[in-house]
């Protein structure tokens, strides 16, 4: 097994004293920062990347896996103690992971939730490590056109499956990909949407962008709307398992983890309908479907591990094609870049040691987080309590750092409100963030894969049609043509599975009123809602 | 659902069309830049460096199209929720341009003042913004902050951030 022993080596990078101390550092600040209400993963990594400016690239990396896992568990801890999901994927586990934690179980919730991120996690990046050496032998061969094809089905996916309304995910990535313009084009030298601003012409570093959008936006929006009643927060005792927990839970994180993976590595995901589906999978199998919504444990262990597995189920495409499917990996993706790396097939080839040691330190980060989160709960949950005043306020505070630390200019923070206020404005309208982070990252890549086909093939458009470019396109034309394709297929195609998945959505959504933070919903009214959008890539 | 939307379902209806009228203004402006853009020598065959801003500025127009369709119909953007969000009031403004004023004095003195007074101002005001009334507090946690960030990237990172006044000291 060629994979094993690169990933041995992989493993003799990662366990240096200092990286290890890294990831480590990674798991903590992560762990911490994502636990804080407000912030999500994606925030997480953003505001953190500064951080890991004076470091050596593999360094960086190797903190970064833990911040990611850190910052993923950490969201979940704050959905089960506090009942509102600070990101979509975990909105699943809020479900019953808060009716656990308010019967008086939020150790266990926690437990099961920790360990099925461990269990999920170490199998998925078992799989990833297996999976990601063929996907980019094959990604070699997949041409410019291909490569453009496969984007525009990453916008579209993200626009169209994720988007509460296709027309605002459409506006987001819209916004995303005309900030992704700004600047000097990299084909002709010319000066693009600039405005004669010298700042502009390298176009707006994607560290300002993401931490504007989330960061900002998100706290000047929380501040325009804060709460001014004390939350209610469950204390919480060291996270513990009993047998009869154990032997109901061990099933939902395998489970969770199949479930997860492969829509994780499809270019097109995210987490929130595996994690549905998984949920509406254990309430069927389970001994006790009585307990669903009640405060069920397998509900809380197949959705975590879902989520978790969908995580490392992501770094495949983002690894291999520098394609991200989640704000999180298209946040780690800008962090790769910025130390002049490009993601993509021959990655493998080019920075074997990179790739391998950020592999391995996946497998430390979740190995990590088990053994910091079980001890560590009852910390957490004080974090919880923070005063809001101190805590919007670190925000801004530590936004502004990052992006000034990133470029020393006073332009960039003005630049930083800027983008801010646009996130404020997409929050309020409900434009979903995501498509406009996919496009401000991924726009200027597909861009020049576009221009590359074309000039390999002269400027013949001709060029752009290739056998495998063709059935992605097909792909694309069916989601985008789908509300007129389902009229025409009798309702059975549809596996009823998923019908309860978007039946699960819509009430969970009646539940948490607004919560827009999922945007699968909304328009599930007529019981065949667009929860189901994301089987086409999987069926086809 | 979005029944319950801040502003009541009027107001926001009408604001809704602000955004497709920004959308549309948006891509005007892409478009009108592009074709403005001079003819490139380097550049082969039917994508030049205008063409994809072209592209990408007719998607902001059609889109903004299809959004006053859509919310001429009755469609309305569901407001984000999250754990600190109440959707029940309407918009503080009050504390969103207090928060905005801390933001660009940090801007605007983060190099005459240096970082550890401009964060901490930023830091203050943001806390006074959000309700906080612990005026003493909030000073020594925000300056704790902006030396302690200071410290932090100077020693660990190697980012010597701006030290404006304190110029010889730190």
């Amino acid at each position: 097994m060629d994979a094993l022993t690169s990933l041995v080596e992989g493993f003799g990078t990662a366990l240096t004293p200092q990286n290890l101390l890294y990831a480590f550092i990674g798991v903590l600040l992560g762990t911490a920062i994502g636990v804080l209400p407000g912030i999500g993963p994606a925030m997480t990594v953003a505001l953190l990347l500064p951080l890991t400016r004076g470091l050596d690239v593999t360094s960086a990396l190797i903190m970064f896996a833990g911040i990611y896992y850190g910052g993923m568990y950490g969201g979940s801890t704050t959905s089960i103690l506090l009942n509102t999901p600070g990101e979509s994927a975990s909105v699943v586990t809020a479900i019953e992971g808060n009716k656990m934690a308010r019967s008086g179980r939020a150790a266990q919730a926690l437990a099961t939730a920790a360990i099925g991120s461990f269990v999920a996690g170490t199998i998925a990046t078992l799989l990833l490590a297996l999976l990601a050496p063929s996907v980019a032998d094959l990604a070699v061969e997949v041409s410019p056109a291909d490569f453009f094809a496969i984007m525009v089905l990453a916008f579209i996916a993200v626009t169209s499956v994720l988007g509460s309304s296709r027309v605002r995910g459409l506006a987001a990535l819209g916004l995303g990909l005309t900030i992704g313009l700004i600047g000097i084009d990299r084909t002709s030298g010319q000066q693009r949407l600039t405005f004669g601003i010298a700042e502009l012409a390298d176009g707006i570093d994607v560290v300002v962008v993401a931490v504007g959008l989330f960061a900002v936006g998100e706290a000047l929006w929380t501040a325009a709307h804060l709460r001014r009643r004390p939350i209610d927060v469950i204390p919480v005792g060291s996270p513990r398992m009993s047998r009869s927990d154990f032997s109901r839970s061990w099933k939902p994180w395998l489970r969770g983890t199949f479930i997860g993976f492969p829509f994780g590595a499809i270019p097109a995901g995210g987490a929130e309908i595996p994690t549905f589906l998984s949920y509406v999978t254990e309430k069927r199998l389970s001994k006790h479907p009585e307990e669903f919504g009640k405060g069920a444990i397998e509900g809380v262990a197949g959705p975590e591990a879902t989520n978790n597995a969908s995580a490392a189920g992501g770094l495949v495409p983002m690894l291999t094609l520098g394609i991200p499917t989640t704000a999180t990996a298209a946040v780690m993706l800008a962090a790769i870049q910025s130390y002049g790396i490009e993601p993509g097939p021959r990655l493998f080839d080019t920075e074997p040691e990179l790739v391998w040691g950020l592999i391995a330190s996946l497998f430390i980060g979740n190995t990590v987080l088990l053994a910091l989160n079980l001890p560590l709960a009852p910390l957490w949950a004080k974090l919880l309590r923070i005063p809001r005043s101190y805590l919007y306020a670190g925000i801004l505070f530590f936004s502004s750092l990052g992006a000034y630390a990133a470029n020393a200019n006073t332009f960039d923070l003005f630049l930083l409100l800027a983008i801010g206020a646009l996130g404020f404005m997409m929050r309020r309208y409900g434009l979903p963030v995501l498509p406009a982070i996919i496009g401000v990252i991924l726009g200027p890549f597909a861009e020049e894969k576009l221009r590359q086909a074309l000039q390999i093939s002269n400027g013949e458009v001709s060029g752009l049609v290739t056998p495998l470019s063709t059935v992605v396109y097909a792909i694309v034309a069916l989601i985008v043509l789908w509300p007129l394709v389902r009229r025409f297929l009798p309702r059975k195609v549809v596996p009823s599975v998923l019908d309860e998945a978007a039946h699960e959505i819509e009430a969970s959504h009646a539940h948490h009123g607004l919560t827009s933070a999922v945007s699968v919903e909304r328009h599930v009214g007529d019981g065949t809602g667009r929860a189901r959008d994301p089987e086409e890539p999987r069926g086809t | 659902m979005s029944s319950a939307a801040p502003g009541g379902v009027r107001e926001q209806g009408r604001s809704e069309y602000g955004v497709a009228l920004f959308l549309g203004a948006l891509g005007i402006l892409v478009i009108v830049q592009a074709l403005l853009l001079p003819e490139s020598r380097i550049a082969r065959g039917p994508v030049g460096p205008a063409t994809i801003p072209i592209v990408v500025g007719g998607l902001l127009v059609v889109v903004a199209c299809f959004l006053a369709v859509d919310v001429f119909r009755g469609g309305r953007g569901e407001p984000e929720g999250g754990e600190d969000v109440e959707l029940t009031g309407s918009s503080d403004w009050r504390t969103v341009l207090m928060l905005a004023a801390a933001f660009v004095a940090n801007a605007l003195l983060i190099e005459p003042l240096g970082w550890p007074f401009s964060g901490a101002i930023l830091f203050w005001g943001s806390a006074f913004a959000l309700g906080s009334r612990h005026y003493v507090r909030d000073a020594v946690i925000a300056l704790v902050l902006s030396f302690g960030s200071w410290y932090l990237f100077a020693f660990g990172l190697d980012v010597i951030l701006p030290v404006g006044i304190l110029k010889g000291i730190l």
